[in-house]
């Protein structure tokens, strides 16, 4: 057992002991769900199925309904993709990264981070699966033999890097969170009394046994999947940004762009890691293994990516003045002045100004203001994708084809369809599956509990 | 005599790895714990052996970088090459760069899902397989040692008094 410095402050608040956790962990699962759980269900319910009939109304009618024209031929649909894939990137980011670097705070939120990674890369799978228009051969992407010749996929295109990046992080993820997963599923099976409930949960824990040497497998086998997921979540974001910065459009053919969407990525998952993990703290009674640490620790985190991203956009701005290139200079004097004004200064303030309020430390130890910016910085990175891909593409070389983008009600339906749907996934998640981590808690309960750091002799008799 | 097997125990895991020291110093051959998380510390005592999953991982991400060598060799190089902006694909090397994405996602593709896969193999766990563990509290805050006299030169009277020691807070036994 690795014992923590007392003055560090404790993980786990309370004196719990290791059933205390389970119970803690288990209740809301096993007793009936709240009302309030129904009422939030049934909105995100409403919102997904409306979302699905944009969906199939725009795969009936085709691409034309949404609101794009002849310059702008990419506008919500990709920026909703890229939010979406971004805010995928902080579960796998606290799982692997944070468990290279020993972090035990990660284990009071890895497993609901994890659980929105998946959800969040979900919906933005959605997006270039409809945008294609004709969904059912989206096969064809794949690589596979077929009866039209040597047609194969160009594996030069930046596109086919994202299919390989999007699908690998998705199922890397799911085998990540599943395996992290299965000794948890295994307590509520050990712990179910009715019938159905103790038939479902034995399905989903495989018979885990809990001996020694499936521990030890379990151990190396997480720290291996770390090992690889690390790479992978900087490598997936990267290809996404190739999708632009292979291109010779001016405003996205920046060498800056992997970095910096990377980051992005991080800042804006960790805001909504934030959002969902402080209404889920207070609803499902967790405050004393999510606590104020836990938060500032985040806030942390989104305050130096959001610096990293505030570096980025600067630094974008003066090359595209100082590469004499007068393309480039005129994309980025046209973002922060054009009829989109309104949209960089919207991320500037949401991305840029407002993590820097993170230094004070009465500010970001405190649980409303955290929600309040985790809230305002998502709204801002959706806003920093809209304003790269609109805003670079609307001002066409020539003048007769510049043109303005109008969103169609079906690409706002479709949008707002895919966060109802997210949240259907969460609540569920929520609902029926442990929320912590359990047996990871349980390891750092006699190393970082209030306990321990009160009297560090207090395990010592037991 | 019949095989028996002995299920001791405790509430703690400190407990029990104080317990298995004593129990493996004096010559009792443990088989196996059943706790509800990795109790450190404890697979050097009973004698569990480091897990070889990592190699296998590392094989699995080999076969991947293999595979996508090849394929991308063959689809891009061979069996259809284009002439891309000027810039035709005469030879794998020169186009390495373009193929370097894909390479990576799928060698990590490959090395995840073979290493998982195998995981569960090993731990014959399975959807739907039944649980394995003695006794459901070990799942919640119970931990178990399990000592089978086959296994052990000791009589099984002997095994009970030098178990006695050890602090557990209940026993089981099991005639195979």
């Amino acid at each position: 057992m690795q014992k923590e410095a007392a003055i560090r402050e404790p993980l786990i608040l309370g004196h719990k002991s290791y059933h205390d956790i389970t119970e803690d962990v288990c209740r809301p699962i096993e007793d009936k769900a709240p009302k309030m759980w129904y009422i939030l269900f049934g909105i995100a319910l409403v919102i997904g199925l409306y979302g699905i009939g944009c969906i199939l109304y725009l795969l009936g009618t085709g691409v034309g309904v949404w609101g794009l024209n002849k310059t702008i031929g990419w506008a919500w649909d990709i920026t909703n993709f890229v939010w979406w894939v971004g805010i995928g990137h902080a579960g796998t980011l606290i799982s692997a990264v944070l468990l290279l670097f020993r972090q035990k705070w990660r284990m009071a939120i890895n497993r609901s981070a994890e659980a929105m990674t998946i959800f969040a890369v979900f919906m933005a799978g959605l997006f270039p699966l409809i945008h294609m228009g004709r969904l059912w051969v989206g096969y064809w992407v794949m690589p596979i033999p077929n009866q039209f010749g040597s047609l194969w996929v160009n594996f030069n295109s930046p596109l086919l890097w994202d299919v390989f990046a999007i699908s690998t992080y998705l199922s890397v993820s799911v085998v990540f969170w599943y395996i992290g997963l299965i000794p948890d599923f295994a307590t509520i099976r050990d712990r179910a009394r009715k019938p159905i409930s103790k038939k479902m949960y034995s399905i989903l824990a495989f018979g885990w046994s809990g001996r020694a040497k499936h521990w030890n497998r379990f151990e190396l086998v997480s720290l291996v999947l770390a090992g690889l997921a690390t790479p992978l979540v900087f490598s997936v974001h990267s290809i996404v940004s190739f999708d632009f910065a292979t291109s010779v459009i001016p405003g996205w053919h920046t060498t800056i762009f992997p970095p910096y969407f990377v980051a992005g990525a991080v800042f804006s998952g960790f805001a909504m890691v934030q959002t969902l993990l402080l209404i889920m703290r207070k609803a499902m009674n967790l405050e004393a293994y999510i606590h104020t640490k836990h938060v500032e620790y985040m806030n942390i985190v989104i305050m130096v990516t959001g610096s990293i991203v505030g570096t980025a956009y600067i630094t974008e701005l003066f090359i595209s003045w100082y590469s004499g290139v007068e393309y480039e200079a005129y994309a980025f004097i046209n973002r922060a002045t054009g009829p989109y004004w309104w949209a960089y200064a919207a991320m500037m303030t949401c991305n840029v100004v407002s993590p820097q309020l993170m230094w004070f430390r009465k500010l970001r130890r405190s649980l409303l203001f955290t929600f309040f910016i985790s809230i305002v910085v998502n709204i801002g990175m959706w806003f920093e994708r809209y304003v790269i891909i609109v805003t670079s593409l609307h001002r066409d070389y020539l003048p007769s084809s510049w043109s303005m983008h109008y969103p169609s009600p079906i690409d706002i339906g479709v949008y707002i369809g895919t966060i109802g749907l997210f949240f259907v996934f969460f609540l569920l998640f929520a609902r029926f599956f442990p929320v912590l981590a359990l047996n990871e808690i349980k390891s750092i309960l006699k190393g970082s509990g209030q306990s321990y750091k009160e009297s560090p002799d207090y395990y010592k008799n037991h | 005599m019949s095989e028996k097997v002995i299920y001791v125990m405790y509430d703690d895991d400190g407990v029990l790895k104080d317990g298995a020291k004593k129990l493996v110093s004096k010559g009792v051959k443990i088989s196996d714990t059943f706790s509800p998380f990795p109790i450190h510390g404890i697979d050097p005592i009973i004698g569990v052996k480091n897990t070889r999953l990592g190699i296998m991982a590392f094989l699995y991400g080999l076969t991947g970088l293999t595979l996508a060598t090849i394929g991308m060799r063959f689809f891009m190089i061979e069996d259809w090459p284009m002439n891309i902006g000027g810039k035709p694909s005469f030879t794998y090397l020169e186009n390495i760069l373009s193929f370097v994405p894909i390479t990576f996602e799928f060698t990590v593709m490959c090395a995840a899902h073979g290493m998982a896969i195998t995981y569960l193999l090993k731990n014959k766990t399975l959807p739907g397989m039944p649980a394995q563990n003695p006794d459901p509290r070990t799942t919640d805050d119970k931990f178990v040692m399990e000592i089978r006299t086959s296994e052990n030169a000791l009589e099984e009277k002997e095994l009970d008094k030098l178990i006695k020691d050890t602090g557990f807070i209940e026993i089981d036994k099991k005639t195979l």
